[in-house]
């Protein structure tokens, strides 16, 4: 059956940008991409731990999202995090000192890559189990209904993720209670290792909210004015009482799932097709350098960013591990 | 000749219906045989008849969790109750009765058969400020949640540093009904109380439920709060000040004595204190530590009663491996092993799924029987 229920048509960029809004996005991706390279480079050096999930080549997605929401929208994401942490206004400082598990980490070093948060930011982590943040993010919609406070919650999932019972649980109950709640869907193709055509049965994930009567648009992720617009239409649509709604982004990661990852399960060319052709940030400056910006004017900006990481990794190199005594707090909230 | 039985007074304010009959017309009964299964169907008390300070009335554990839950609701207007069958139906154990009448179906929310997705929700909604009372209708489905449970809700303060907050309460019936079978009839205590981050209370009395419930939904962390469906029906005298709350973290000594200190909870407390009657008989004196609280365990108390008897039972329903009775006995060990004069002793349910035949099941249940041999056992008479 062919789907029928579309709330939004986008067509890419057709609201058009200002120079000074494009220059806007070209910062803001430029800020993620510099972040990521700079955490892969101190990963190989043995000062980041663990798992550490690169958003390099995702970065049109949550900064076109990001940029059609209001103050007091609530967001929701996976381990793959940094780029929303960043997205939401943290300080690259506290996102990298957390990376390195340093004193000065937006978790004070408790909770590592996959775990900062900054309520006062409404944004909500962060959550490390796939499709967990699913329900929270539905909760979060729930709250602000709650309160009627005319908010809306965005909840990213990954195309791994959209395979978990509880998000068509979640589809149903925000449905069900017509939630105002966003559900973005990264889909870079990969979850893990394995691609989407041999994860899910349909592979256009925009429809997973068909049986549930909740619509779903499907989006060129790479291209942050598409983003932004279907993210404007969007969230318009959950803010007006409709209930929830779908935002399928094809996009695509560059690097492995995380840094352990080879990545041997797609072609060298695939990756450097999607580089060379669809690269978010290309994109935007190649908008900037047609509408008269001028080449020097944005590699100064690179410039400016990579100044940014550069004092951010130094700020968590330099920030000391946390004092033992932190061992045993934040167990509890002493009432 | 026939006469009349008139129908008890189930609560002064409250009319009650009956539930089931329990003999039907000619078959014989004998005094004190039950007659009928009967519950209160009462209208909650309208502020303009809120009791005052001091006083108390008899009412079942299910009224006073209800009591519990329509005080706190009043109180502060971001608690409200999700799951199954909470609204329309009253609850499925009708522990939620009157709730949707009084508060309405923003705050009384029934949910769809999902409970990985309503716990995650709730925690959602705890996470953003607002206080949930998630109610499972047993603690056997709350498998399908408990990732959300101890990975969203027991987690997030501590992997945030501090800047995320989880209150909510996670509540329902726990632990061993009747002739429900295996996949019904589990205690969750010793799963739940092993995580940082959780509460776990899991109390006996009429005004223990009512208190810390209350005190549960006031803690600004995820709580899990274990109750029994075997228990409901019974009776207490429970406080009506709406401000009568049970500290988290307090075990009660609902029997002193001087041979031996048995330690259970939830419905095994009844279970202790009528082997302590038997017990009696036979010249041993047993205390009897009613725990209410599981983490934190209140292990001063304990420690207080085994330098007191140097003895020590513990009992639960649910399995021995790295059961309750398991902990308390390391703890007590680490803590007092020089006042102990006999090895503890623990009664658990049976280390086997539960089964449904009515002997088998009898068995797999620790008894009265059960706890006097093993209370003898260890005092060595």
């Amino acid at each position: 059956m062919a789907p029928r229920e579309k709330a939004v048509r986008v067509e890419a960029g057709a609201l058009g940008a200002k120079s000074e809004e494009l220059l806007r996005y070209l910062r803001e991706m430029l800020l993620i991409r510099r972040f990521e390279e700079r955490a892969g480079q101190l990963y190989g050096r043995g000062l980041i731990g663990g798992y550490c999930h690169l958003y390099i080549g995702q970065e049109a997605v949550v900064v076109g999202m990001q940029s059609a929401l209001r103050d007091g929208d609530s967001v929701i994401t996976s381990y793959r995090d940094h780029g929303h942490v960043l997205a939401c206004g943290i300080d690259p400082k506290e996102v990298m000192a957390e990376l390195c598990g340093r004193r000065g980490g937006a978790s004070h070093g408790k909770g590592g890559s996959m775990h900062m948060f900054s309520p006062e930011r409404n944004f909500y982590g962060g959550h490390g189990i796939v499709g967990a943040q699913v329900p929270i993010g539905t909760g979060l919609a729930f709250a602000h209904r709650y309160r009627e406070d005319g908010r809306i919650a965005v909840t990213y999932l990954g195309d791994g993720a959209i395979n978990q019972g509880q998000v068509a649980e979640s589809f149903n109950m925000a449905a069900l209670w017509k939630l105002p709640v966003v559900y973005v869907i990264e889909n870079n193709r990969y979850g893990m290792g394995t691609s989407v055509d041999r994860a899910s049965a349909r592979t256009d994930l925009y429809h997973r909210g068909m049986a549930h009567g909740i619509p779903g648009e499907q989006i060129d992720g790479m291209d942050v004015l598409a983003v932004r617009d279907s993210g404007l239409l969007a969230a318009k649509h959950a803010r007006s009482g409709e209930g929830p709604i779908i935002l399928e982004m094809v996009t695509y990661r560059y690097r492995g799932h995380s840094m352990s990852d080879p990545a041997k399960y797609r072609t060298r060319e695939e990756v450097d097709r999607m580089r060379s052709e669809h690269d978010p940030i290309d994109q935007v400056r190649r908008r900037l350098l047609e509408s008269g910006a001028r080449e020097a004017e944005l590699d100064a900006l690179d410039k400016e960013i990579r100044g940014l990481i550069a004092e951010a990794a130094g700020f968590a190199q330099d920030s000391p591990e946390p004092d033992p005594e932190e061992l045993f707090t934040d167990v509890f909230v002493e009432a | 000749m026939a006469s009349e039985v008139l129908m008890p007074a189930l609560s002064p304010t409250s009319e009650g219906k009956i539930a089931r009959w329990m003999k039907n017309e000619g078959e014989s009964a004998r005094a004190g045989n039950a007659l009928a299964d009967a519950e209160a169907q009462e209208a909650l008390a309208s502020p303009a008849e809120r009791p005052q300070a001091g006083e108390s009335r008899m009412m079942t554990v299910r009224e006073a969790l209800r009591d519990a839950m329509a005080e706190e609701m009043r109180r502060d207007p971001t608690v409200f109750l999700l799951g199954e069958e909470v609204g329309e139906y009253q609850g499925a154990y009708k522990v939620s009765q009157g709730l949707l009448q009084e508060f309405g179906e923003g705050r009384v929310v029934d949910t769809p058969i999902t409970e990985q997705g309503f716990a995650g929700l709730g925690v959602g909604a705890a996470f953003a400020g607002l206080k949930p009372i998630v109610e499972f209708m047993t603690f056997n489905f709350a498998m399908q949640a408990i990732d959300q449970i101890v990975n969203s809700a027991a987690k997030t303060h501590y992997m945030s540093g501090g800047r995320m907050r989880c209150p909510i309460v996670f509540r329902g019936p726990n632990g061993i009904a009747a002739r429900v079978a295996a996949q019904h009839s589990q205690c969750y205590a010793s799963w739940y109380a092993h995580c940082p981050g959780l509460a776990v209370l899991a109390p006996y009395t009429g005004a223990d439920h009512k208190g810390l419930l209350k005190s549960a939904i006031r803690d600004p962390n995820p709580v899990i709060f274990l109750e029994h469906e075997l228990v409901y029906g019974e009776s207490f005298s429970v406080p009506l000040d709406p401000e009568f709350l049970v500290p988290i973290g307090k075990a009660r000594i609902a029997r002193e004595g001087k041979d031996v200190t048995i330690a259970a909870f939830s419905r095994m407390v009844k279970l202790a204190v009528e082997a302590a009657e038997d017990l009696e008989k036979a010249g041993i004196s047993a205390e009897i530590i009613d725990l209410r609280s599981l983490r934190p365990l209140d292990l001063e108390t304990i420690s207080a009663s085994v330098k007191k008897t140097s003895r020590l039972l513990s009992v639960e329903e649910g399995w021995p491996f790295a059961g309750i009775g398991a902990e308390i006995a390391a703890s007590v060990m680490e803590a007092c092993f020089d006042w102990l004069d006999a090895p503890v002793k623990r009664v658990c349910g049976k280390d086997i799924p539960l089964p449904y035949a009515a002997n088998l099941e009898r068995l797999a249940v620790p008894q009265v029987e059960d706890i006097v041999k093993a209370a003898r056992e260890v005092a060595y008479r």
